[in-house]
């Protein structure tokens, strides 16, 4: 009579946290999931838009490594993404759930524009490009630490302030582009000076930068005493308080790192690639790199992979759609099925379900 | 057993046909590859005005599948470039793009693959930058759009007639993107079209301030509703604004394609703009080896302006026959839309002015285009560039983006 009555309280299952996993079991469950979630979406291409489930992954391959010009491609769209997944990293560690970095990256941008804009026919392209990056530095910095100041002061919730200031920037994205365009077009379009030299290859200049960038960001946060302070901080800020960090200071010591990332991507993004500004520059890279930062620990060496599988997943998608001929929403959907069974995995590499008993003991008895 | 026999059958008829279209084609058209750069999906009904033409074109064209490749999604930045260089590697012949944004990344493009002849819908920039493998187009969508005028002007005469309203209160509502002259010159002559039956009409504008908000463009058509308009009309691309007109039972005339389905009560007629000529001009031109024009503008003629069928049951009597005589008169010429007699500004009729034709930094006015009576709106170049507010249209606000 008790153990029935046990048994009805009980639930089915119940998660509990897992023992740490050999790396070697966690990263071969990792690439299972991965397995699993394209072949998933092969079969639903089957079924969906009727395609050959090994063309459709195929093709999937050829977005992003299809040609030594895509290669490039995906290289640089992978490095500006990583760029901005670096940006929000410090901020994230320290549980300051940053999601402004699409209008942090924007405001920079649109600070390097205005730069070529005023300046552009005054200075030479050298002395441009360096004052570009002060002013993008400066002002993505300055934008950054506007919610961690009201944080500090007033404890307000930085995920909607910073969530705000996205719409903020964007909406002086569109009066620069007014007072810009005089027809009203509010179409800038490419402009002829405060382009960065070129290295190699188009493209080769930035992506060393993102990855010195990031070589710096792992020091800073692994061996250095203010990257100690952002992992206390995240931890516990009462800890923090008790030995002794000034947790207010390091709030808004970290995000004018973080604004200040962002705003070294928004330079990039307009001196190596669009020398120009339009609303959509950014197009939600910094949205995404949330989950470029999350799915790496937080960790910059490992964000190099992430971010790189993030673009492969979405140049894949498009390629789908234009090999196949068909609108972004099956290939959207592919990116978010496979995005699924990847988080899906995280949960149960730290977790595990544990199945109620009864039944076993009663074959037992 | 009658299956198998079918599927044998069809499978025969299959190859049959598969070789008989190998046979046919000779190499050129075989080789030839059109590469479309599109800013969205289907799901924008502007893209999708482009597709379907590009559609159509294929199969007026015999083109196979791996003949037209279409890369959609691509914003207004070097996103372009990278796609017409891509475009480039996968042997496309012609790359054209949709967006007007799309412009500077795509010029850069054509100066590096010379080989490539690049076109362009909306743009600006070929007169002036003239390579030869850089081109402009539009349509006169203007005609199209006076047209529909008429069918709105015949509309508010039949409510003047039958006492529902005076010929005071005729005034129109326009939902409008952005204040800007392809705009401007779309409201102005849809309000010209009406004035031309009906004398006595008046139109205020509102404007959204963005090419698809249905929830903006809702809002606008019901405060123009709310401020006695008794028809509307929009240049934007949701279904904002005919919803509205639907829900309060009021005259609707739409633009980019009918929208007599979700509105049978309200719809009379809209206009478009059809790209299949072009697209054809431009495959045919390059495939026979000639050079494809500057900057063309299709028309009414060339069948690039067209008209959705006229929904009776909303729209005047003897709306379809009117439309026709109204349309021989501006293939024949009889009929300018933009006639300086027709409409004054400040309350004088306009004998000169200047418009900004050609692209520069400060856009200065550098072109006379009022002559021979008449505005010449795309005439020295597809996109339009008619911006003058003239009296009788009233705008409620103005919205650069």
């Amino acid at each position: 009579m008790k153990t029935t009555n046990t048994a009805v309280r009980e639930p089915l299952f119940h998660v509990v946290k897992r023992d740490a996993m050999p790396l070697w079991k966690s990263m071969l469950i990792r690439v299972i999931a991965v397995v699993a979630a394209l072949l998933f979406c092969a079969l639903l291409s089957v079924l969906l838009v009727h395609a050959n489930p090994f063309e459709f992954i195929e093709t999937m391959f050829k977005g992003s490594f299809g040609s030594s010009r895509r290669l490039w491609r995906f290289a640089k769209d992978a490095a500006v993404l990583l760029c901005i997944s670096l940006a929000i990293t410090p901020a994230f560690r320290m549980r300051f759930w940053n999601i402004g970095a699409e209008g942090q990256t924007l405001i920079g941008a649109l600070s390097a524009v205005a730069v070529m804009i005023y300046l552009g026919d005054k200075v030479s392209n050298g002395v441009l490009l360096v004052l570009m990056f002060a002013a993008s530095v400066t002002v993505g910095a300055i934008w950054g630490c506007i919610p961690a100041v009201f944080k500090a002061k007033w404890n307000t919730n930085e995920t909607l302030f910073t969530l705000m200031m996205n719409y903020v920037a964007t909406g002086l994205v569109a009066y620069f582009l007014l007072l810009w365009t005089p027809s009203g077009s509010s179409v800038l379009g490419e402009l002829q000076v405060g382009h960065l030299p070129t290295v190699g290859h188009n493209y080769l200049l930035l992506i060393l930068a993102v990855l010195v960038l990031t070589a710096l960001l792992y020091i800073y946060l692994q061996y250095t005493k203010q990257g100690y302070e952002i992992s206390v901080v995240g931890e516990s800020e009462n800890t923090a308080r008790y030995i002794g960090i000034n947790v207010n200071r390091v709030i808004i010591r970290t995000m004018l790192i973080s604004g200040a990332i962002c705003g070294v991507a928004g330079f990039l993004i307009v001196g190596a690639l669009d020398h120009s500004i339009a609303e959509t520059t950014v197009g939600g890279m910094g949205f995404t790199a949330i989950m470029v930062s999350w799915m790496a620990k937080f960790n910059p060496l490992v964000m190099i992979g992430t971010s790189a599988f993030v673009t492969f997943l979405e140049q894949g998608a498009a390629q789908v759609s234009t090999n196949f001929d068909i609108d972004s929403s099956f290939p959207s959907m592919v990116v978010g099925i496979v995005l699924f069974f990847i988080i899906g995995c995280e949960f149960f590499i730290g977790y595990k379900l544990k199945f109620r008993q009864t039944a076993k003991n009663g074959g037992e008895s | 057993m009658f299956r198998k026999t079918l599927s044998m059958f069809l499978a025969v008829l299959m190859v049959a046909a598969l070789a008989v279209t190998m046979v046919s084609c000779d190499k050129s058209n075989e080789d030839f590859k059109l590469g479309v750069i599109l800013l969205h999906d289907e799901a924008s009904t502007y893209d999708l005005n482009f597709i379907e033409a590009v559609y159509r074109a294929k199969e007026q064209l015999g083109l196979k599948d791996d003949q037209v490749i279409l890369m959609r999604n691509i914003p207004e930045s070097n996103a372009v470039y990278e796609a017409a260089a891509d475009l480039v590697d996968q042997g496309c012949d012609i790359i054209f793009a949709d967006s007007f944004g799309h412009e500077t990344y795509l010029l850069k493009a054509a100066k590096e693959f010379t080989d490539v002849q690049f076109c362009h819908a909306t743009g600006t920039m070929a007169h002036t930058e003239n390579l030869s493998n850089f081109h402009n187009a539009f349509a006169s969508i203007y005609e199209g759009r006076y047209l529909a005028g008429v069918a709105a002007g015949l509309k508010l005469n039949e409510m003047i007639a039958a006492g529902k309203i005076t010929a005071e209160q005729a005034k129109m509502g326009y939902v409008g993107a952005f204040t800007y002259a392809e705009v401007i010159s779309g409201y102005t002559s849809f309000y010209l079209g009406a004035k031309s039956v009906c004398p006595s009409v008046t139109m205020d504008v509102q404007f959204t301030g963005s090419w698809y908000d249905e929830i903006k463009e809702k809002d606008a058509a019901t405060a123009l509703i709310n401020n006695n308009c008794v028809l509307i009309s929009q240049h934007a691309d949701s279904m904002g604004a005919p919803s509205v007109c639907e829900e309060k039972n009021v005259p609707n005339v739409s633009y980019n394609g009918s929208t007599v389905a979700s509105c049978p009560n309200t719809f009379i007629v809209s206009s478009k703009i059809d790209w299949t000529p072009y697209f054809v001009y431009i495959c045919e031109q390059v495939k026979a080896g000639k050079e494809i024009a500057l900057d063309w503008t299709g028309t009414i003629s060339t069948g690039s302006v067209v008209l959705a069928e006229v929904n009776e049951k909303a729209a005047a009597a003897g709306t379809v026959e009117k439309l026709e005589a109204v349309k021989a008169d501006l293939v024949a010429g009889n009929v300018k839309v933009f006639d300086t007699a027709t409409f004054t500004k400040g309350g004088e009729a306009l004998t000169s002015y200047m418009a900004d034709v050609d692209t520069d930094a400060n856009y200065t006015p550098d072109t006379e285009v009022i002559k021979d009576g008449y505005f010449h709106e795309s005439e020295y170049r597809s996109a339009p560039y008619f911006d003058i507010q003239i009296d009788g249209i009233t705008l409620l606000n103005t919205n650069f983006g």
